[in-house]
C-alpha cells in the first residue's frame, strides 16, 4: 500500500512527533522543564488557549442545538450535527490538555468527592464532567445510526430534549465560570479586562463564536468534502451573529465607560495594543464586513468575517489569561517550545478527528443537487423529515 | 480563640533567625545561598527583606477569610479555627488557582518536581494546635515577631502607633486588608517599598465570586423551566399538525378507510 503524502498530512505528523516528544518530557521531568511558567505566572497557554478557547470553540455545539431542538429553527437542523461533533471533541481536547496542565492530573477526579461550593474552579471541574458526558450523549445516535443499533437510538431520541435543555444549561454554567474564574482577581487584572461582567462577556462571545465556527467550518468542510454549501442558513447565521456582536460591542463599551477604563484606550502601551488588535479583530472588522448585504451573502464574504470573529476572541481569552496579568506579575510570559508543540499537536489532533468523524460517519446530510436549484430540491425534503417527527438528532 | 503574629519591622535586626527557624520547622534546604535570597519560594516561605539599613518580613499572611481557600475545588487549603490556613498534599490536583488568586502573591510550586506541591507559610499548626508558638516567634532575639491572641496583638500594635508618634507609618498592615489577616504588620516605612500590594480591598475577596456561584442553585430550575417552556410552546405546530394528520389526509382522498 502508498500513502500519499501531502502538505497538510506531512504537517499533521511533524506536529504529532513534536507533540509526543513534549509529552515525554512533561512526564518524566515535570511542569518546569516543559513550561516556562513560574510562580508569578502560573497560568499559561495550556490554560489560555487548550481550555479558555477551547472551551469557546465549542460553544456551536450548545448554540445549535438550542436552536434547533429548543427554539425550534428547523432550517438549521442539518448544521447541528457537525457543531455536536466538534463541541464533543473540543471537550474530549479539553480534558487532554488539562492531564497535561494539572500537577497531578492523577487526581483529577478530586471535585467528585472533594468539594468546596465557594470555588469556581470547583463548578468548572463539574460543567467539564457532565458537559462532556452530555455531549457524548448527544453525540451517539450519529454513531448509532451508522452501526444500525436501533435499540439504543430509540431510548436516545426519548431523552433527547432534557438532554438538550441539560447540555444547555451546563454550557450557560460553564462559558460563564471560565470567565467567573477572573472575578477574584480585581487588582490583578488590567482593567480593560477586570469587569464584574466577566462571566456575561465570556457567555455571549461563545455565543458569537459558536455562530461565526459553525460558518467557518461549514464553509471549510463544504471545500474539503466538495459538499454543497449550506449557503441560505449560513446567511441568516451571519445575521444573528450581527446582533450578537451589536449586543456584545454595547455592553462592553457601557461597562469600559462605566469603570472609568477608557481613557486608557488612548494610552500607548503593550495592553493598548492589544486591546485595539481585538476590539478591531472581533468587534469592528467584523461588523463593518457583515453589515454590508454584500458581504453578508457571499460566501467568502460570511467565511472571513466569521474567521475575524474566531479570531478576534481567542485574542480576547489571551488577553485576559495572558496579557492582562502580565503587569501585576511583573513578568512577561512567552510559552516554550514544548507547550507550544502539545498545544499544536492537540489542535492537529482535533483536525484528523473531525476530518476522521466526517468521512466514516453520518455527520452531514446526503448529498443533493448543487447549484441554484438546490433550494426546492430540499424544501419538500425537510418537510418530509419534520413530518416524520426526527427532528431529535 | 485564633491566634496571629505581630511582626514590627522597627524592632527587626535582620538576624534572619526566623528564615532558619522556619526552615528547620518544615524540613526545608537552608544555607548561605538560601540565606542571600530576596523572595520568597517553594524552598524558603519567609524571607527577611533588606533595604538601606531597613528590614521587612515576608510570609503567608493567613488571611481571616482566605482566598486561596475560597478558589480551591478540592478543600486542599483550609482556614483553621485557631488561625493558620493549611495544605493538603494529598488532596491538591495541582490547578493552581491558589496562585492566581492570592492577592499576596504567597503560594509557590514545586515547579521542577513530577509530583509538585503547593508551597507556603502555614502558621506551623502543630505546634499552635499543641500551645506552642510558630517557630518564627519563637527564635526571634528582639521581639520583632510575636505570637499571640489576634485581638490582643492588634491592641498591641494599635498601641504602639498611637504612643510612638511619627515612628511608624499610620498603618498596621493586615488589620483591613481583604477583610483582616492572621499576620499584622507595623513598619516605618511604606509597605509597598517592600512589595506589599498597597491597593488591596478591604473586602474580603471571595464574595466576589460567591455572589455569583450561590446564584446556581437558583438558576437551575428557572433555566430548565425557561428552556422546557420555550420548547413546549415552539413545538405547537407539531402538535396540532398530529392532531389533524389524519383528518387532512382524508380530505385529499388518500386515506378513505374512515367510515363517512
Amino acid at each position: 500500500m502508498r500513502i500519499k503524502f501531502t502538505f497538510w498530512k506531512l504537517v499533521f505528523l511533524a506536529l504529532m512527533v513534536a507533540g509526543a516528544w513534549a509529552t515525554m518530557v512533561r512526564f518524566t521531568r515535570g511542569l518546569g522543564a516543559t513550561t516556562n511558567l513560574s510562580d508569578q505566572f502560573p497560568w499559561g497557554i495550556w490554560i489560555s488557549f487548550d481550555v479558555l478557547c477551547g472551551v469557546m470553540l465549542a460553544a456551536g455545539g450548545f448554540t445549535l442545538t438550542a436552536a434547533v431542538h429548543i427554539l425550534n429553527i428547523k432550517r438549521l437542523h442539518d448544521i447541528v450535527r457537525p457543531t455536536i461533533l466538534t463541541a464533543f471533541l473540543g471537550y474530549l481536547l479539553v480534558c487532554v490538555a488539562l492531564m497535561y496542565d494539572l500537577g497531578k492530573p492523577y487526581n483529577i477526579w478530586h471535585p467528585l468527592i472533594m468539594r468546596n461550593p465557594h470555588s469556581v474552579m470547583f463548578e468548572v471541574a463539574y460543567c467539564v464532567m457532565l458537559y462532556t458526558l452530555v455531549l457524548a450523549l448527544e453525540f451517539s445516535p450519529i454513531v448509532l445510526e451508522k452501526f444500525n443499533l436501533k435499540k439504543p437510538l430509540k431510548v436516545i431520541r426519548a431523552v433527547l430534549i432534557p438532554l438538550v435543555i441539560c447540555g444547555v444549561i451546563l454550557s450557560t454554567l460553564h462559558q460563564s465560570s471560565l470567565g467567573s474564574l477572573y472575578l477574584i482577581i480585581p487588582e490583578k487584572l488590567h482593567p480593560f479586562w477586570y469587569s464584574p461582567l466577566l462571566p456575561v462577556f465570556f457567555f455571549l462571545s461563545a455565543i458569537a463564536v459558536g455562530l461565526a465556527m459553525t460558518i467557518f467550518e461549514s464553509t471549510l468542510s463544504a471545500k474539503h468534502f466538495g459538499r454543497q454549501l449550506e449557503l441560505p442558513i449560513l446567511q441568516e447565521l451571519g445575521r444573528v451573529l450581527v446582533v450578537v456582536l451589536g449586543v456584545y460591542a454595547i455592553l462592553r463599551l457601557e461597562d469600559l465607560g462605566h469603570r472609568g477604563a477608557l481613557k486608557l484606550a488612548l494610552q500607548p502601551g503593550r495592553e493598548m495594543y492589544l486591546f485595539w488588535l481585538e476590539i478591531a479583530l472581533s468587534l469592528i472588522l467584523p461588523l463593518i464586513l457583515l453589515l454590508q448585504p454584500k458581504v453578508r451573502m457571499s460566501p467568502i464574504g460570511l467565511y472571513w468575517a466569521a474567521a475575524l470573529v474566531v479570531l478576534g476572541f481567542i485574542t480576547n481569552r489571551m488577553n485576559v489569561s495572558i496579557t492582562g496579568f502580565e503587569a501585576s506579575a511583573g513578568v512577561h510570559y512567552f510559552p516554550k517550545w514544548t507547550e507550544l508543540a502539545v498545544t499544536g499537536a492537540i489542535i492537529a489532533a482535533g483536525f484528523a478527528l473531525f476530518g476522521l468523524a466526517v468521512r466514516y460517519l453520518p455527520i452531514f446530510p446526503e448529498e443533493r443537487v448543487a447549484g441554484p436549484l438546490a433550494q426546492e430540491t430540499r424544501a419538500p425534503d425537510s418537510l418530509t423529515r419534520t413530518v416524520l417527527g426526527h427532528a431529535g438528532d | 480563640m485564633s491566634k496571629a503574629l505581630l511582626y514590627d519591622a522597627t524592632i527587626c535586626i535582620g538576624c534572619k533567625q526566623c528564615e532558619v527557624a522556619c526552615a528547620d520547622q518544615n524540613k526545608l534546604p537552608y544555607d548561605d545561598t538560601i540565606a542571600a535570597e530576596q523572595r520568597q519560594s517553594e524552598h524558603k516561605f519567609t524571607v527577611v527583606l533588606t533595604k538601606d539599613d531597613r528590614f521587612m518580613r515576608r510570609l503567608c499572611m493567613n488571611c481571616q477569610v482566605p482566598t486561596c481557600a475560597s478558589v480551591c475545588p478540592v478543600g486542599a487549603l483550609k482556614k483553621e479555627a485557631f488561625g493558620p490556613v493549611t495544605y493538603d498534599p494529598d488532596k491538591c490536583m495541582g490547578c493552581r488557582y491558589c496562585m492566581v488568586a492570592c492577592p499576596f502573591g504567597v503560594p509557590k510550586y514545586e515547579w521542577n518536581k513530577l509530583f509538585p506541591k503547593v508551597r507556603k507559610c502555614v502558621m506551623c499548626p502543630d505546634r499552635v494546635a499543641a500551645g506552642k508558638q510558630t517557630a518564627c516567634a519563637e527564635i526571634c532575639p528582639t521581639g520583632a515577631t510575636k505570637f499571640g491572641e489576634h485581638d490582643e496583638l492588634l491592641n498591641e500594635a494599635r498601641r504602639r502607633v498611637h504612643e510612638n508618634p511619627g515612628k511608624y507609618v499610620d498603618r498596621i498592615y493586615g488589620r483591613f486588608e481583604v477583610g483582616g489577616t492572621s499576620v499584622l504588620l507595623l513598619s516605618s516605612v511604606p509597605f509597598e517599598s517592600f512589595g506589599y500590594p498597597a491597593n488591596v480591598s478591604t473586602d474580603p475577596l471571595p464574595m466576589l465570586t460567591y455572589r455569583v456561584l450561590s446564584r446556581i442553585p437558583d438558576f437551575l430550575p428557572l433555566g430548565g423551566m425557561v428552556l422546557g417552556g420555550v420548547w413546549w410552546i415552539t413545538h405547537r405546530r407539531e402538535e396540532v399538525a398530529a392532531a389533524e394528520g389524519p383528518g387532512r389526509k382524508s380530505e385529499t382522498g388518500q386515506d378513505d378507510r374512515r367510515p363517512r
